[in-house]
């Protein structure tokens, strides 16, 4: 993939596909450490020790009309190239982590890449999700986490064109604070209406 | 720490789209684009970007949803549209540049586009 966003969207699917309805992202940038942290976790139905170990075989697959699975493989790959690795953590019925390290500096390490877009397919998919999102570059941080606006939305779907659009617009300007002069951080929740 | 301003917003939004939420489910467009492995690498999440931009330039709403692989992975990116009453149209190998015409002659025209076109569902019939 031509940015790690696209391997943390792969992985995040393979989440939905395990029936999870909660996803926590966090990516971790640190130019002081020279360390990129990528970590998936779900609260799917998790994998065997078996499962584990054959997941990360790219000639295995689940599905019936290929024989390939190359989504995870290749994400390992692509950490073990930028002097890191991909560790899988699973429990049946407790959920998986997938946690991948880059150096941060290293010159075959692909861009982070479009984040905002990355969550906003995992958003739109037809499994209904929610997504905790937390990224960190240096001292600047930035959190979302769509349960909370749900909560604020009383039913309206996530997917509604105006409040997508709506979070497309958070995630983009999220996302840029980090990269901007300006430091601080900035987290979108949502504060309980009306008074105690 | 909450962004006050962009909250209201939210609050005014959530307000319109309950309103509105009733005749969207008869009357919708629903846009959908492969999400798998596949669909991905073949460049589906810069498709859905464009889709998303193109809707939001005309200002037209319609639905958006992403799938997983259906199997033609060799033909992704693609994207179905479903119009109510008419048939779903599957296009194949679509990309962003291609996005303005697909609106603008399958969503406003309502006219097929036969070369990008791989294949048909007729409408269902609604009750």
């Amino acid at each position: 993939m031509r940015e790690l966003s696209l391997h943390v969207l792969d992985v995040a699917e393979n989440a939905l596909e395990a029936g999870a309805s909660r996803i926590q992202i966090r990516i971790d940038e640190s130019a002081e450490a020279d360390l990129l942290r990528v970590e998936i976790a779900d609260n799917g139905r998790g994998m065997s020790k078996e499962l584990v170990r054959n997941v990360l075989d790219p000639f295995y697959t689940t599905r019936k009309t290929r024989h390939v699975g190359l989504g995870l493989p290749l994400f390992r790959d692509a950490a073990r190239r930028c002097d890191g690795d991909l560790v899988l953590r699973s429990e049946p019925g407790k959920g998986t982590v997938v946690n991948a390290t880059f150096r941060l500096s290293h010159i075959d390490r692909a861009p982070l890449g479009d984040m905002p877009s990355a969550l906003m397919a995992l958003l739109l998919s037809e499994h209904p999700v929610d997504v905790a999102y937390h990224h960190r570059v240096g001292v600047h941080e930035f959190q979302l986490d769509t349960a909370e606006i749900r909560k604020e939305l009383e039913g309206v779907p996530l997917n509604h064109p105006r409040i997508r659009d709506w979070i497309f617009k958070e995630l983009r300007e999220g996302e840029a604070g980090l990269y901007s002069s300006v430091s601080g951080s900035v987290s979108v929740s949502v504060e309980p209406s009306g008074t105690e | 720490m909450a962004r006050l301003k962009n909250i209201e917003e939210l609050k005014k939004l959530r307000g319109e789209a309950q309103k509105d939420l009733a005749i969207r489910t008869q009357t919708g467009t629903r846009i959908i684009i492969g999400m798998g492995t596949c669909g991905i690498a073949a460049g589906a999440r810069e498709v859905m970007h464009a889709v998303l931009r193109e809707l939001e330039t005309r200002k037209i709403e319609a639905h958006v949803e992403t799938v997983g692989c259906v199997g033609m992975c060799a033909q992704e990116p693609l994207v179905d549209i479903e119009q109510a009453g008419k048939s779903r149209v599957r296009y194949a190998n679509i990309t962003p540049d291609l996005v303005p015409r697909l609106i603008e002659d399958h969503l406003i025209k309502g006219q097929v586009i036969q070369e990008w076109a791989i294949g048909r569902l007729d409408a269902r019939k609604i009750q």
